[in-house]
C-alpha cells in the first residue's frame, strides 16, 4: 500500500472533479472521525494492487502492519488503474460521489431496472435532471426515492437533451449498483 | 363374515324345520332345534357353504326373507318358549362374537409389539437388498420411538434397549440420509422424542431473514418498499445496500458481542460479511455522518470468499474496515498481541447445525473431521484471546460461535480456552436459548459453561448454533511448562480425583503460578484457576470435593 504519486493523483482528482466539481475540496479535506483516536485525521488516498482507496489516516496507520500480500481492502475503494495506466471509477465510489455530486439525474421507476442491467439511460426514462449539465460531465443517477443507482457521462447538455427524442441516450452508463450482483468477481 | 354366515345358517336352520313343520312348535322340536343349533355350529361352516356356493346372492336373499318370514311367523305363532329359545340363541351368538372379536383384538395387539420384535438379521439383509421401503421404515421408526419413550411398559421382553436404539439408528440413517456417525451422535445428545423433532426440523428450511442496514435506511421504510417485491435477492434496495439476507442465527453472535463506538474490533472469519457489516452498523459507521466509528478488521483466510466479503462491505456502505487475508492463527503476530478491544470468532466448523441448508453434511462427517475442526478451533480461539487487550476500557471481550451442535466443537473448545488463558465466561446477553452442556457422558466441563447458549431448529426455529462470550481478565498467559504437563496421558486422570490433586500440586510446585492447569481434556472440571495467580494449594483441595 502506498500513497499515490503525482500522476496518479492528478488522474484521480480529474475524474472526481467531473462528478463533484468543486466539492472535491470537501472530499479531500473531510475531517475523519474514524478510528479510536480523538483527533480527527484527514482522509487520504492509497494505492493497493492498482486499486485506489479512500481511507482515513488512522485507518491507514493501523493497516500498515498488514503485509502487502495480505491486505485486501481498506476503507472505500474509489476506482482502479487499468493496465494502460488509466483510472476508472468503480461503483464502490458511488456513496462518496452521490453525497457530493453536482450533476444528478432521476430515473423513472420503470427504467430503473434497465439501467441496473448496464444499459444507458434513455431520454424516455428520465424524470428529472439538474440544470447546467454540459456534455461529458459526470452525472450521478438516482431513483425517484433518492437511492443512488450509479453514475455515467452525460451525452449531451441539459438544453440539448430536452430536444431529443425519447430513445436517445442521455447518460452513458459507467457503473451501477447492479454490478454487485452481476460482476462480483471483478470488483 | 364367519359370524354372519353362522347367523344366517343358524337362522336358516331355525327356519327350515319350522317351515317344514310350519305351525308346530313343539317343545321337542325346539329342543331339537337347540341341539341342532349346537351341532349346527360345528357344522355350520360346511352347511353354510353349500347354499352359499350354489346360489350366492339368491341364497342370501332367500335366507333373509325366510328370516323375516320366520320372524313374523314366529311372532305370529309365538310361543314363549320359542322366543326364549331364539333369544337365548341370539344371546349366545352375541357372546361368541364378542369373544371372537376380543380374541382377534388380542391377537392384533399382540402382533404389533411382536412385529417390533426387531427384524432379524435375515430380514435386514433382505431389506438391504431391496430398495428402501420408506413407509415401512417410517412405521418402524415411529414404533421404536414409541417404545423407547416408554420403555418399561412397552418393551418386548428379551430385547435390550440398545438393540432398539441400534435399529432406530439404522432406520433413521436410511430414511433421512444421515451417515452412521452423525446419527449416533445425535441419538446420544437428545432424548428420543426430541431427536425426532430435531430431525424433522432439519428437513425443512428455516425462514429467511433480512437485516436492515441502519447505515442506509430505517426498518419501517424498508419494510414498506419490500413488501411487494419479489424476488428479494435482487431488488434495487438490495443493491443499494439497504439490507442483508442473513439467517437469524448469524445475528446472535454480534448481538452478544455488543460492539461500542470507537472500538477496534476483529472479525476473524468474516466472509461473507453478514456479521461484519452488522458490527459496523452497530458501531454507527455511518458513511455520511460524522460519528466515531472505530475500526473493524475483517479477516478471511480463503481467497474466493474474500471477494464476497469486500463486495458486501462496500455495498452496505462500510467505510471503516480493513480487510486482510490471514490465517486467523497468525493474527496476534500481525496485529500485535493485546491490541484490540473485541473479537468475534465465528469459527469454521462441521456445519452440523445448518443441515437444513446443506444436506451433504448429513452424510459426510466423521469423528476425524470433527476433531480436526475442534483442533483448529482451539488454536483459533487462543489466537483470538491473545489479540484482545484485557486492559481495554470498554472491551476485552471475545465471542465464540459456531453453527454446529457437536460437543467437541463447542463446549470442549471453550473449556480448553478457560484452562489455557486467563479468561472467564460471561452471560451472552441473549435471553433465549438453552444453556450449554456442563457434563455430557464422560466429560465434565467448567460450571460456568452454563452461560453459553445453544440454539436448536426445533426449539427456536433457527439454525443450530452455539454462542459463548468470554472476558479476558488479564494479559498473562500460563507458562509453556503447563503445556507439557497437559500432554500427559488422560488415562491417569480417569482413576479419580487423587491423581488430579497430585498433578495439581505438582504443577503448582513447579510453576508457582496460577496456571495450575488440570491436565486433560475436560474430563474434569477445573477448579477456578482464573483468579489472579495466588498459590492455591488449599483452596484447590477444598474445591475438588465440592466438585
Amino acid at each position: 500500500m502506498r500513497p499515490l504519486d503525482e500522476n496518479e493523483t492528478t488522474q484521480v482528482f480529474e475524474k472526481l472533479y467531473k462528478f463533484v466539481g468543486n466539492n472535491l475540496k470537501n472530499i479531500v479535506e473531510n475531517p475523519a472521525h474514524e478510528g479510536p483516536d480523538s483527533n480527527p485525521g484527514r482522509y487520504c488516498f492509497r494505492l493497493q494492487k492498482n486499486k485506489v482507496y479512500y481511507v482515513s489516516e488512522s485507518l491507514v496507520k493501523r493497516a500498515t502492519n498488514i503485509g502487502r500480500d495480505n491486505l485486501v481492502s481498506l476503507g472505500t475503494c474509489v476506482g482502479k488503474f487499468t493496465k494502460g495506466g488509466k483510472f476508472h471509477l468503480t461503483v464502490q465510489a458511488l456513496l462518496l460521489l452521490a453525497s457530493n455530486a453536482k450533476h444528478k439525474i432521476w430515473l423513472k421507476p420503470t427504467s430503473e431496472m434497465s439501467f441496473l442491467y448496464g444499459n444507458h439511460v434513455l431520454k424516455g426514462g428520465v424524470e428529472k435532471i439538474t440544470e447546467n449539465i454540459v456534455a461529458n460531465d459526470g452525472v450521478v443517477v438516482f431513483s425517484m426515492s433518492d437511492v443512488p443507482l450509479g453514475f455515467g457521462i452525460a451525452a449531451h447538455s441539459t438544453q440539448e437533451s430536452r430536444k431529443l427524442d425519447p430513445n436517445a441516450n442521455v447518460v452513458l452508463h459507467q457503473a451501477d449498483i447492479g454490478e454487485y450482483l452481476r460482476m462480483e468477481d471483478e470488483l | 363374515m364367519a359370524a354372519k354366515r353362522k347367523k344366517n345358517s343358524r337362522t336358516k336352520k331355525v327356519e327350515l324345520p319350522e317351515d317344514s313343520d310350519n305351525s308346530s312348535d313343539s317343545k321337542l322340536q325346539n329342543d331339537n332345534l337347540i341341539e341342532q343349533e349346537i351341532d349346527d355350529e360345528e357344522m355350520s361352516d360346511s352347511d353354510g357353504d353349500n347354499p352359499f356356493t350354489d346360489d350366492f346372492l339368491q341364497g342370501d336373499e332367500d335366507e333373509e326373507e325366510k328370516g323375516s318370514d320366520s320372524g313374523d311367523e314366529s311372532d305370529s305363532d309365538s310361543d314363549d318358549e320359542d322366543l326364549e329359545v331364539k333369544s337365548r340363541a341370539i344371546d349366545e351368538e352375541r357372546e361368541r362374537e364378542e369373544e371372537e372379536a376380543n380374541a382377534e383384538l388380542q391377537l392384533n395387539i399382540k402382533e404389533e409389539p411382536d412385529e417390533f420384535q426387531l427384524p432379524t438379521q435375515k430380514e435386514l439383509e433382505e431389506e438391504g437388498q431391496r430398495p428402501p421401503d420408506l413407509p415401512n421404515l417410517q412405521k418402524r421408526i415411529k414404533e421404536i420411538v414409541r417404545i423407547l419413550s416408554n420403555f418399561k411398559d412397552l418393551k418386548h421382553d428379551g430385547t435390550k434397549r440398545k438393540d432398539y436404539v441400534d435399529q432406530l439408528k439404522i432406520d433413521l440413517s436410511s430414511y433421512y440420509g444421515y451417515n452412521e456417525f452423525l446419527i449416533g451422535v445425535l441419538v446420544e445428545m437428545f432424548p428420543v422424542v426430541e431427536l425426532m423433532e430435531l430431525i424433522e426440523a432439519f428437513e425443512k428450511p428455516r425462514p429467511i431473514c433480512l437485516r436492515t442496514n441502519t447505515l442506509k435506511t430505517r426498518r419501517r421504510a424498508l419494510a414498506d418498499v419490500l413488501i411487494n417485491r419479489v424476488p428479494i435477492g435482487a431488488t434495487p434496495e438490495y443493491m443499494a445496500g439497504h439490507y442483508m439476507l442473513q439467517s437469524a442465527s448469524s445475528i446472535l453472535p454480534v448481538m452478544a458481542l455488543a460492539p461500542q463506538e470507537k472500538e477496534k474490533i476483529v472479525d476473524m472469519a468474516a466472509a461473507p460479511g453478514g456479521k461484519t457489516t452488522y458490527i459496523a452498523a452497530l458501531m454507527n459507521n455511518a458513511a455520511t455522518e460524522q460519528l466515531s466509528p472505530g475500526i473493524i478488521y475483517a479477516n478471511e483466510m480463503k481467497e474466493p470468499r474474500l471477494k464476497s466479503l469486500t463486495a458486501n462491505l462496500h455495498r452496505m456502505g462500510v467505510t471503516n474496515s480493513i480487510v486482510c487475508k490471514y490465517d486467523g492463527r497468525e493474527l496476534p503476530k500481525v496485529l500485535g498481541v493485546n491490541s484490540v478491544d473485541r473479537v468475534l470468532l465465528d469459527a469454521p466448523c462441521s456445519g452440523t447445525g445448518v443441515i437444513s441448508k446443506d444436506e451433504s453434511v448429513k452424510a459426510s462427517k466423521s469423528t476425524e473431521e470433527i476433531f480436526k475442526c475442534a483442533d483448529l478451533q482451539k488454536q483459533l480461539i487462543l489466537a483470538a484471546i491473545d489479540v484482545v487487550d484485557a486492559t481495554s476500557k470498554t472491551g476485552g471481550y471475545i465471542v465464540y460461535s459456531t453453527c454446529s451442535m457437536m460437543i467437541p466443537e463447542n463446549e470442549a473448545v471453550i473449556d480448553y480456552a478457560l484452562r489455557k488463558r486467563d479468561v472467564k465466561l460471561v452471560p451472552c446477553g441473549l435471553d433465549f436459548g438453552q444453556p450449554g452442556f456442563i457434563r455430557y457422558r464422560e466429560h465434565r466441563f467448567h460450571p460456568s459453561l452454563e452461560k453459553t447458549r445453544r440454539f436448536y431448529p426445533h426449539v427456536h426455529n433457527m439454525d443450530g448454533f452455539f454462542v459463548a462470550k468470554l472476558k479476558k481478565m488479564s494479559n498473562t498467559k500460563p507458562k509453556k511448562d503447563t503445556d507439557a504437563k497437559i500432554q500427559k496421558p488422560n488415562s491417569i486422570n480417569k482413576a479419580g480425583e487423587e491423581s488430579q490433586q497430585d498433578d495439581g500440586d505438582q504443577n503448582k510446585k513447579e510453576n508457582g503460578k496460577k496456571g495450575g492447569v488440570v491436565p486433560e481434556n475436560g474430563k474434569k472440571r477445573s477448579p477456578s484457576n482464573h483468579n489472579s495467580g495466588k498459590k492455591r494449594k488449599f483452596p484447590a483441595k477444598k474445591e475438588i470435593p465440592k466438585a
